[in-house]
């Protein structure tokens, strides 16, 4: 199994780290530079401009200017979703000895459910933040964020291999808990980038998650019932 | 004979033990390496990886400062 696990989650891991990371330079890094811009008082939102007028031109700026720093995001993406692939293979090897089989549909649905439990959720109490964005506590959110994900993780896996009722009833328990008990905030708004600049992002950053976790979890069941 | 049997015996339930271990600490190391390298990707607050790492984390939207 070794051979299986490693093949799979490396395997799929980079090839998923190098789709994140194109689709991020594409879709949400130019944003992200963006909101640097108004982060560091470079641009500024809500001023009269010359004719009277309230308004803030929109400027993605290139990701050409700064090319060293995206081999960067290129290089961490493949070190998270390998990070990424190694758990979901975990979770392969775990279902496999308890008779469950795994390939690239299977791989697929898998990859999906590590989308809801490491992005979706969270992203109900902490959304993605554009640079600049102040926040509460950063152990607080990091604790909180953790905990979230396992408790999801939780639920999913009750759902999925818990006899029902009960597996829904403690999978939907396990999904609200976290919420209920509510993310770390602040009672302050101190936005200082455009709303619409801001939603985008967190809105593209999750649909890039969305897309990278389906290739990860595609791909890695499939190396997985080819490696065996 | 009666001891041959019993060997046999023995080794047949030996083989498929060892193998049971070995799939669970190489599962257990995959999740070592998982949660490594998910530390370094999103969580370690030393500059340098917090630089090189700062777009991937707003993207994947770990809490990271």
């Amino acid at each position: 199994m070794i051979k299986q696990l490693f093949t799979s989650a490396v395997l799929a891991g980079l090839v998923a780290g190098i789709f994140a990371a194109a689709l991020q330079l594409i879709l949400v890094v130019p944003l992200l530079i963006e909101g640097e811009t108004f982060e560091q008082g470079l641009v500024l939102h809500f001023t009269l401009s010359e004719n009277g007028a309230i308004e803030t031109p929109v400027g993605h700026p290139s990701i050409m200017a700064q090319l060293p720093r995206h081999f960067g995001t290129l290089a961490m993406n493949m070190v998270a979703y390998t990070g990424f692939a190694f758990l979901l293979v975990v979770g392969f090897g775990i279902a496999q000895r308890a008779g469950h089989k795994i390939d690239g549909r299977a791989g697929l649905v898998w990859g999906l459910a590590g989308f809801i439990a490491v992005h979706l959720a969270p992203s109900v109490g902490l959304a993605p933040e554009l640079p600049g964005t102040i926040t509460a506590d950063l152990v607080a959110r990091q604790t909180w964020w953790l905990g979230t994900v396992l408790a999801t993780i939780a639920g999913l896996a009750s759902i999925a291999f818990l006899r029902a009722p009960w597996g829904a009833v403690t999978g939907i328990a396990l999904f609200v808990a976290p919420h209920v008990l509510g993310a770390p905030t602040i009672d302050t708004y101190y936005g200082v980038a455009p709303p619409e600049l801001a939603s985008q992002f967190a809105a593209r950053a999750l649909a890039v998650a969305a897309a990278s976790w389906a290739v990860l979890g595609a791909a890695a069941g499939w190396l997985w019932c080819r490696s065996a | 004979m009666k001891n041959m049997t019993k060997v046999t015996a023995i080794q047949t339930t030996a083989a498929p033990h060892t193998k049971v271990s070995s799939d669970v600490v190489a599962i257990a190391f995959a999740a070592l390496m998982g949660v490594g390298l998910l530390f370094v990707g999103g969580f370690v607050q030393a500059s340098a990886l917090h630089d090189v790492a700062h777009d991937q984390r707003h993207a994947i939207a770990f809490p990271c400062h």
